[in-house]
């Protein structure tokens, strides 16, 4: 039985068409990447999952539970936890306070979430910074924390938006490694990158999309040697 | 009530609607650049009624005359405010951009207090006066001035935008900052530019207000408030969409005023604001 | 702590202060600045802390102050009564309003308060049961009562009353800064996606910190009329008494604990001392220059004087 079932989305934006009939399915400790140039629906494509966009048509199951219509907190608490493209760190709060909003998701006291949130930092190599101003850090800290923020709900599943995007070079293998531990700890995620050298690395399946449409799904191998695929990257830069 | 009271009341809510669509456009045209709210807008509409009262009071010269210097005056004061204030706070928080504005305002009132006094002005005998009839309706000669000139700055203003090249950069800017200033558009020109004419706006509006409103430090709340409804049901950044809505809030004030309660005339106003803005909140022409 | 220090120590002055300073003007400029320091803590609990800037809290104060003054007039019922159930007319009003205006954001949300403000105001002019635009005077009760909430012998009852009321609002917002909703005010003041990608039910977060602070407002308010025992809708309903609250909140630092009794102190002074000075007249020039400070802070400082004060102490350190 599948963890998150995306059936036949469609999501438009005036005349302009972000998703297009897009269906794909993670099972149970998967970790599913989807790529696709600018502009493909990707983002759009968690926007509708997570429900901060309505999809126009089509349905989003996790598990039993229909994802359709509900609302971005109502979707969290049922175990999807995401992060964000262009980064949205809480500036004006420290990095354990950002943390802690989310583990008071699941617990309620607040010294208990603070304990779980420094956890949660520490599990994200970001344990000492936890006192610093969230506007301080680095990009790839900021990745970082945002992860942390979104384990610390603890999500059944994890929406990773450009997991390396932004990030200087050094910091891409940590990044990488912290979520194939995730992983490996039995995390389903699903994982938007553009780097494709990164994206093989680490995922089981991938869902290619280009203009709205899925045009491969399959192992890694397969799509990145589908012809449609190959045409959609063309020009692009094949990292 | 006869229908010609209700015509009557009608047409002059129209006209008031232009005057009205003026103030707002102002406001609007920099909220579109900037997402900044001026709260000073009609503190700057207090000062352009001060400066025309003053050059009838001082020199007799009718404030139709000084509107040119008036309008001029103001464009200046505006841009003196972006370079003074607003380029400082535009990446600020939130707090400080309403507060900033809103500092100015008290400031700009309670220094017209200090120096004006609180007294009621008027301009007296201004070179148009009077009013006309048309088949049985009364029309303030005044008024019908101030509205058709409203409306032909509106015009203009609408004309600027569209047809010059200025007007098409700074629309580029309102659209996407960073898009314009990859086309070598100097944003930052722009934007004091924007307040500049979107000040200059109520230059023209407080001269033709002039003519037949009292001039009084706390003249500009009631019309800065107007201002905010219009622009908000119209949608803040839609210029043209203003005109609209200006003639929507002046007919409602009348007709408010008229069939339910003159004392309520401004509360209604805003209740069909919140009305709107309950079922659109991006106004009614406003995209988000 | 070293910050309970502090706080105990602040609490000792504040409570002894009556004692050096006896002059009854004097008293009531001290009166005025817990008031005003209580309301600017009651509105920065929506607006500092949640980040929602509201500019119609005179509505709240308004509701407080005729809820406790009619039931006084018209069934002669305790002003403490009054000032409970105020609050609890505020907190019902101010669900009503947040449920629109909670949809807008940014400068959408401020102007949409304004205009309910504005609303409510005209709505009491009009209104000739509550005394309409002529006001309403509170019955004089002789001889000084803690029970009707007047003292005509001295002010210094009256100081503790406000002393009181500012150290509730402080301490609401102590608890509330350590507590979840707190945490979960300012994650939506900072980003309201990703407050509610977390799980943040932020229209219900918002709603609560309205309530809050609309019912702390409303006792601000029943004390205001049992104080002065004169209320109309221009001295408790107007927008300036509004923006009032704002700026003594901004100009301390809005979002910190201390920042409006800081703000307080600086503007309720100055604004008494000009008219002292001026007698009044007409002239505005505390508005003069409150405007200018206001200009100022939030040009050059927008913390506030709390970042200031800050950033002078760990110079100082």
């Amino acid at each position: 039985m599948s963890l998150l079932s995306v059936s036949g989305i469609t999501k438009r934006f005036g005349g302009v068409v972000a998703n297009q009939n897009i269906s794909f399915r993670v099972a149970p400790g998967e970790l599913v990447g989807i790529i696709g140039p600018n502009g493909a629906g990707k983002s759009t494509l968690f926007d509708v999952i997570t429900g901060i966009e309505w999809p126009d048509a089509g349905e989003i199951r996790l598990e039993e539970r229909r994802l359709t219509g509900l609302r971005p907190d109502q979707v969290s608490r049922l175990g999807v936890g995401r992060t964000f493209q262009k980064l949205r760190p809480f500036q004006g709060m420290t990095v354990l306070e950002n943390v802690t909003v989310g583990a008071l998701q699941k617990c309620r006291d607040v010294a208990h979430a603070r304990r779980e949130a420094q956890e949660a930092l520490e599990r994200v190599g970001l344990g000492e910074k936890a006192d610093a101003y969230a506007r301080t850090l680095s990009t790839g800290q900021r990745k970082r924390l945002e992860l942390a923020r979104a384990l610390a709900t603890r999500p059944r599943l994890l929406l990773l938006d450009e997991v390396t995007g932004g990030v200087d070079q050094g910091s891409i293998p940590g990044l990488i490694s912290l979520i194939q531990d995730l992983h490996r700890a039995g995390m389903s995620l699903v994982v938007i990158e553009h780097n494709m050298r990164v994206i093989m690395a680490m995922a089981q399946r991938i869902v290619a999309l280009h203009l709205g449409e899925v045009i491969a799904d399959g192992p890694p191998e397969a799509v990145t040697r589908d012809r449609r695929v190959v045409e959609a990257y063309l020009g692009q830069a094949y990292a | 009530m006869t229908a010609e009271i209700l015509l009557q009341s009608v047409i002059s809510g129209i006209l008031m609607g232009f005057v009205y669509a003026l103030i707002a456009a102002g406001l609007s045209l920099i909220f579109g650049l900037m997402e900044i709210v001026n709260f000073a807008h009609g503190e700057f509409l207090m000062l352009a009624m001060f400066g025309a009262f003053w050059g009838w009071a001082l020199w007799s010269v009718d404030p139709l005359l000084s509107l040119p210097l008036t309008t001029l005056a103001l464009f200046v004061l505006g841009v003196l405010t972006y370079k003074g204030i607003i380029r400082w706070i535009l990446g600020g928080p939130m707090l400080a951009q309403i507060f900033a504005t809103f500092g100015l305002a008290i400031l700009l009132r309670s220094g017209a207090q200090f120096l004006f006094g609180v007294d009621f002005h008027v301009v007296r005998d201004p070179w148009i006066h009077g009013r006309i009839s048309l088949g049985g309706l009364f029309i303030g000669l005044p008024q019908l001035t101030a509205s058709v000139a409203a409306l032909a700055a509106f015009a203009g203003l609408y004309w600027f935008l569209t047809h010059t090249e200025t007007g098409l950069a700074l629309q580029a800017t309102a659209q996407d900052r960073q898009a314009a200033s990859l086309m070598g558009i100097n944003t930052e020109r722009m934007f004091a530019l924007g307040w500049g004419i979107g000040s200059a706006c109520v230059g023209v509006a407080g001269s033709l207000l002039a003519i037949f409103f009292y001039v009084f430090p706390d003249v500009g709340a009631t019309f800065a408030l107007l201002a905010y409804v219009t622009v908000a049901l119209g949608g803040f950044g839609n210029v043209p969409a203003t005109l609209l809505a200006g003639v929507i809030v002046g007919v409602v004030e009348v007709l408010g005023g008229i069939l339910i309660n003159p004392a309520l005339k401004y509360a209604i106003v805003f209740l069909l604001y919140l009305l709107v803005v309950l079922i659109r909140p991006q106004g009614l022409f406003g995209k988000f | 702590m070293a910050r309970w220090l502090t706080g105990a120590l602040a609490l000792l002055v504040l409570l002894s202060l009556p004692a050096f300073v006896t002059r009854p003007h004097h008293r009531h400029v001290l009166i005025m600045i817990l008031l005003y320091a209580m309301l600017a803590a009651a509105w920065n609990i929506l607006a500092g802390y949640c980040g929602q800037i509201s500019l119609g809290h005179a509505i709240f104060f308004g509701l407080g102050a005729y809820t406790s003054t009619t039931l006084v007039k018209q069934a002669a019922i305790s002003p403490w009564i009054g000032m409970v159930a105020g609050a609890v007319v505020a907190v019902v009003v101010s669900q009503a309003i947040g449920f629109p205006v909670f949809r807008l954001r940014g400068h959408y949300f401020a102007i949409a308060t304004i205009a309910l403000g504005e609303i409510v105001q005209t709505l009491f002019i009009n209104w000739d049961w509550i005394g309409g635009a002529r006001g309403v005077f509170i019955p004089i009760r002789r001889p000084d009562s803690l029970l009707h909430l007047q003292f005509h012998e001295s002010k210094q009852n009256y100081y503790y009353v406000a002393l009181a009321m500012f150290a509730l609002a402080l301490l609401v917002t102590r608890v509330l800064e350590r507590s979840r909703a707190g945490y979960y005010f300012r994650a939506i003041r900072e980003d309201q996606e990703a407050a509610a990608s977390l799980g943040i039910n932020v229209a219900r977060s918002k709603q609560l910190a309205m309530a809050i602070s609309a019912g702390l407002t409303a006792l601000g308010g029943t004390f205001y009329a049992q104080y002065i025992l004169f209320i109309d809708p221009e001295s408790v309903l107007s927008l300036s008494l509004s923006i009032l609250i704002c700026l003594v909140a901004v100009l301390g630092g809005v979002g910190t604990l201390w920042g409006p009794l800081l703000g307080a102190t600086v503007l309720v002074p100055l604004s008494e001392g000009t008219r002292v000075l001026l007698g009044g007249g007409g002239k505005a020039l505390d508005l003069l220059i409150y405007g200018g400070l206001i200009v100022l802070i939030s040009v050059a400082q927008p913390g506030g004087l709390m970042a200031l004060w800050r950033k002078g102490w760990r110079r100082a350190a």
